[in-house]
C-alpha cells in the first residue's frame, strides 16, 4: 500500500507559497510606505503634499477595513445579516478609552515610543477581549436564530449597548467620553489592519472558515456532516466583535473624544453600505469598498468646495446616487466572491 | 479597467485645490445636512452677510494694508467623525487662520483637540456644553454655557414669576437637556424654591403621559422643559390635556417657529430662556436683523445671530492682531473687551467661555416677544 492517500485533515507543510510570499511582501510594502509616511508628516516635511489631512483619511480608511472585513465574516462567510457592529465598536472605544484614561499612566510618563507601543497593546487588548466577550453573550442569546430575526435581535443589541452607555455616568453619559489621550497614529491603524487582514485570511482558509462557508451554503447539509452550528456561529460573532472592538479602541484614541451616539445603527449602516459596495465574502472587497467610499465623500467635498460651493449640501445626495448606479450596474459589489491573489491563500481557492 | 480609474480618484483631490489670490482664509464647520441642516442654513446665510458686509468695505485692516476675507464653509453633518475630517482639512488643506464653529457640542469635542494641536483659534456659536473650552487656550465660544441658562430660568421663575414649587421633565439622552435640568434642579432649590418633580424620558419618545401624571400629583407652578422645539409642544399639548395648569418654562431649544406652528394655541403665556431676541433694544441687532430679513426673507433665530458675532468677533481680532498670524489672533480674541455683537456684549475673562447676557422670551399670540434681560 505504498500509494496510500493522505489524510484530508493533514496541514500542507508550511512552505514558501507564492501567495504567502505576495501576501508578506504586501504588507512589507504598506509597512514601508506607513513609516516615512507617518514619521514626515509627524515633523511637518512636505506640507503641501503631504498634510495630515491626507493622513487622517488613510487613517480613518485603515479602521473602517478592520470594521468592514470583520463583519464580512458574518454577512459574507457566515451568510447572516447582522446589524450590530457599531454596538461592538462602541464597546471598545469605552472599555480602550477608560483604560487609557482611568487604568494606565499616560504616555508621558514612559519611555517616549515604547510607551505608547505598550499602551496601545493594552488598551486594544482590553478593547477586544471585552467586546469579544458582549460578542460571545450575543452569539448565545441569538444562536437559534436567522435571517430576519436575528437582524432584529443584533439591531436591538446595538440599541442596548448604546443606551446603556448613554446611562453611565462614569463615563460621561449623553455627554460623551472627553479626554482622551491620542495614542493612536496612522502607523498603529496601518499594523492592525494588516494584522486583521492577515488574521482572517488564514482563518476564512481553515476548517473554522470552511465550516461558516458550509452553514452560508447550506445548514442542513452542514449539520448532517457533524458541523455544530451553534459553536460555529458563535466562534464568528465573537471573533468578528473582537476586531469591532479593536476598531472601537483605535477610533478613540483618534479622535480623543467619543459619544453614544457616534455608534449607533446609522454607524452600522455605513459599515453596511461599504460592505456591500465592496462585496461579500470578499476581503479584497472589504478594502475597495472602504477605499472607494471613503474617497468619493471627500472628493465630492473637494470638487464641489473648490468649484462650485453652492451644490455643497448635494453631496450627501449625489453620493449615495454614485452607490445606487454602482449596485444596481454591479449587484456583487465591486469585488463580491473574488479575491486580490495576495489575499488569496492558495493559488486557485 | 474600473480599478485603475479609481487609484486615479486621490489625484483629483489635490487638483481639486485650486491657488487662490492674496487673501484671508477662515474656515465654518457647520451641519448644512443631516438632523439639524436648519441650523446649518441659518449659519451658512449669517456667514454669507458677513462676507459681502467686511468685504464691500475693501476687507479687514492688517497691519498697514486692507485684505479681501473669504469665508470656506464646510458640511460636517452633526457627526463627530465628520467634523474631525472637516477640522483637518480646513485646518491642512486650506490653511484658515481660525474657524467659526462646530454647532452641536459633541462635534465641537471632536474638532477641538485637531485646532488645539494645531494653534488655530476657534469660535463656536452655538456649542453649550461647558467641556468644549475646559483646558483649551485656543477654543472659544460666542453663547452662554448650559449652567448658565438653567440659572437664568431658576432665577426668573423665583424673582418674577415667584413660583415656589417646581418641576422638571426631560430628555435623558441629551447632553443638552440633562445639563440645563440638573443646573435648574440645584439653583431654584438655592433660590427657595422646592423640585416636587424630577422626570425622564428618552429621545423621540411621543407619549409622555405618565410622567405628567407623576408631576401633575404634585401640582407645580411651573414645569421646565428644557427640550427641543419639535417635542415641547407635544408635551405642553398632554400635560394641559391631563389638567395641569403650571407655567411652562424651557431653554433656547425653544427657539424656532416651528414650535408655535406645532403648538397653536396652547404655547401662548410660556417663557424661555435664550440668547437674543430681534426684539431686544441693540443697534448692531438691528441692523443686523434689518439686512438678514432684506436679503433671506427671515427672522434671523439665535444660531444666525452667534453665527455673525463669532465670524466678527475673529475678523475683529484679526485686526486688533494686525497680522495674520493665528497665535497673534487668539492672543487678541482672549483679550476681547466689550465687543458689541447682535447677542449682547461679549468679554473673555481669561478662558474661552464669554461673559455675557441672556434674554427671556414670552410666546404671545403665536409669536415670540421679549420679556426681560438676565445679566449673571
Amino acid at each position: 500500500m505504498s500509494t496510500k492517500p493522505p489524510p484530508e485533515h493533514a496541514a500542507p507543510p508550511p512552505e514558501l507559497t507564492p501567495s504567502r510570499v505576495r501576501f508578506w511582501m504586501v504588507c512589507a510594502l504598506i509597512l514601508a510606505l506607513a513609516l516615512p509616511l507617518q514619521l514626515s508628516v509627524d515633523a511637518g516635511l512636505f506640507p503641501d503634499v503631504l498634510n495630515p489631512y491626507y493622513l487622517h483619511l488613510l487613517t480613518i480608511i485603515g479602521m473602517n477595513i478592520i470594521l468592514v472585513a470583520s463583519l464580512n465574516l458574518l454577512n459574507g462567510y457566515l451568510g447572516e445579516f447582522a446589524l450590530g457592529h457599531a454596538g461592538f465598536m462602541a464597546v471598545g472605544a469605552y472599555t480602550a478609552a477608560l483604560l487609557a484614561t482611568k487604568a494606565l499612566p499616560s504616555a508621558a510618563a514612559l519611555p517616549p515610543v515604547l510607551g505608547t507601543c505598550i499602551i496601545l497593546v493594552v488598551t486594544l487588548g482590553g478593547a477586544m477581549l471585552m467586546a469579544a466577550g458582549i460578542g460571545y453573550l450575543i452569539g448565545l442569546v441569538t444562536f437559534k436564530t436567522v435571517g430576519d430575526y436575528l437582524a432584529i435581535i443584533t439591531l436591538g443589541f446595538n440599541m442596548i449597548i448604546v443606551n446603556a452607555i448613554q446611562n453611565l455616568d462614569f463615563v460621561g453619559g449623553p455627554r460623551g467620553f472627553t479626554g482622551i489621550p491620542k495614542n493612536t497614529n496612522f502607523l498603529a491603524v496601518a499594523v492592525c489592519a494588516l494584522l486583521t487582514l492577515g488574521l482572517l485570511r488564514n482563518l476564512i482558509q481553515s476548517s473554522f472558515g470552511r465550516v461558516w462557508v458550509s452553514i452560508r451554503e447550506n445548514a442542513i447539509a452542514a449539520e448532517l456532516m457533524g458541523v455544530s452550528i451553534a459553536k460555529a456561529k458563535n466562534w464568528a460573532f465573537t471573533i468578528a466583535a473582537a476586531f469591532a472592538g479593536l476598531a472601537g479602541g483605535l477610533w478613540a484614541q483618534n479622535q480623543q473624544f467619543i459619544t453614544p451616539r457616534s455608534f449607533d445603527y446609522i454607524k452600522t449602516t455605513e459599515i453596511l453600505v461599504m460592505l456591500y459596495l465592496g462585496g461579500m465574502a470578499s476581503l479584497s472587497g472589504s478594502i475597495l469598498g472602504v477605499v472607494a467610499y471613503t474617497l468619493l465623500m471627500e472628493l465630492l467635498r473637494n470638487l464641489l468646495s473648490a468649484f462650485a460651493p453652492q451644490l455643497a449640501e448635494w453631496r450627501m445626495l449625489i453620493s449615495p446616487l454614485i452607490l445606487i448606479i454602482i449596485m444596481l450596474t454591479r449587484q456583487t459589489g465591486l469585488l463580491g466572491n473574488r479575491e486580490w491573489r495576495w489575499l488569496r491563500p492558495r493559488q486557485g481557492a | 479597467m474600473k480599478l485603475r480609474t479609481l487609484a486615479l480618484l486621490p489625484l483629483l483631490v489635490l487638483a481639486g485645490c485650486k491657488p487662490t489670490a492674496k487673501e484671508l482664509k477662515i474656515g465654518v464647520s457647520a451641519p448644512t445636512t443631516g438632523s439639524i441642516s436648519a441650523t446649518g442654513q441659518s449659519a451658512k446665510n449669517a456667514i454669507a452677510l458677513v462676507q459681502d458686509e467686511i468685504n464691500a468695505g475693501g476687507g479687514v485692516q492688517v497691519g498697514d494694508k486692507q485684505v479681501k476675507v473669504r469665508f470656506i464653509l464646510e458640511d460636517d453633518e452633526d457627526k463627530p467623525e465628520s467634523t474631525a475630517t472637516v477640522f483637518q482639512k480646513l485646518i491642512n488643506q486650506d490653511k484658515v487662520l481660525a474657524i467659526v464653529g462646530s454647532y452641536t457640542s459633541k462635534c465641537s469635542n471632536a474638532g477641538a483637540p485637531i485646532a488645539e494641536a494645531s494653534g488655530i483659534p476657534v469660535v463656536s456659536p452655538w456649542s453649550t456644553n461647558p467641556n468644549v473650552t475646559k483646558g483649551r487656550k485656543f477654543i472659544f465660544r460666542a453663547c452662554f454655557i448650559d449652567p448658565f441658562q438653567g440659572r437664568v430660568v431658576a432665577q426668573f421663575a423665583t424673582s418674577k414669576l415667584k413660583a415656589k414649587t417646581g418641576a422638571v421633565l426631560y430628555d435623558v439622552a441629551s447632553d443638552y437637556n440633562k445639563g440645563i435640568a440638573e443646573v435648574f434642579r440645584d439653583e431654584f432649590t438655592k433660590m427657595g424654591g422646592k423640585i416636587v418633580g424630577f422626570e425622564t424620558y428618552n429621545t423621540k419618545d411621543t407619549d409622555f403621559s405618565a410622567q405628567l401624571t407623576k408631576i401633575k400629583g404634585s401640582n407645580p407652578e411651573v414645569l421646565f422643559l428644557p427640550n427641543y422645539f419639535n417635542e415641547v409642544p407635544l408635551q405642553i399639548q398632554q400635560a394641559r390635556k391631563l389638567g395641569l395648569t403650571a407655567v411652562m418654562l424651557g431653554g433656547d431649544g425653544w427657539d424656532n417657529p416651528e414650535l408655535v406652528k406645532l403648538g397653536g394655541k396652547v404655547m401662548d403665556g410660556n417663557y424661555f430662556s435664550n440668547h437674543y431676541s430681534p426684539d431686544i433694544d441693540n443697534p448692531v441687532a438691528k441692523g443686523f436683523i434689518a439686512k438678514y430679513k432684506a436679503r433671506f426673507g427671515l427672522v434671523p433665530d439665535a444660531a444666525a445671530a452667534l453665527t455673525y458675532d463669532s465670524a466678527n468677533l475673529i475678523l475683529k481680532a484679526v485686526a486688533t492682531a494686525g497680522k495674520a498670524d493665528s497665535k497673534a489672533i487668539r492672543d487678541a480674541l482672549a483679550a476681547t473687551v466689550g465687543f458689541q455683537g447682535v447677542t449682547g456684549n461679549i468679554t473673555y475673562g481669561g478662558g474661552g467661555d464669554p461673559v455675557k447676557g441672556a434674554v427671556v422670551i414670552k410666546v404671545e399670540d403665536g409669536k415670540f416677544v421679549f420679556d426681560s434681560a438676565v445679566n449673571p
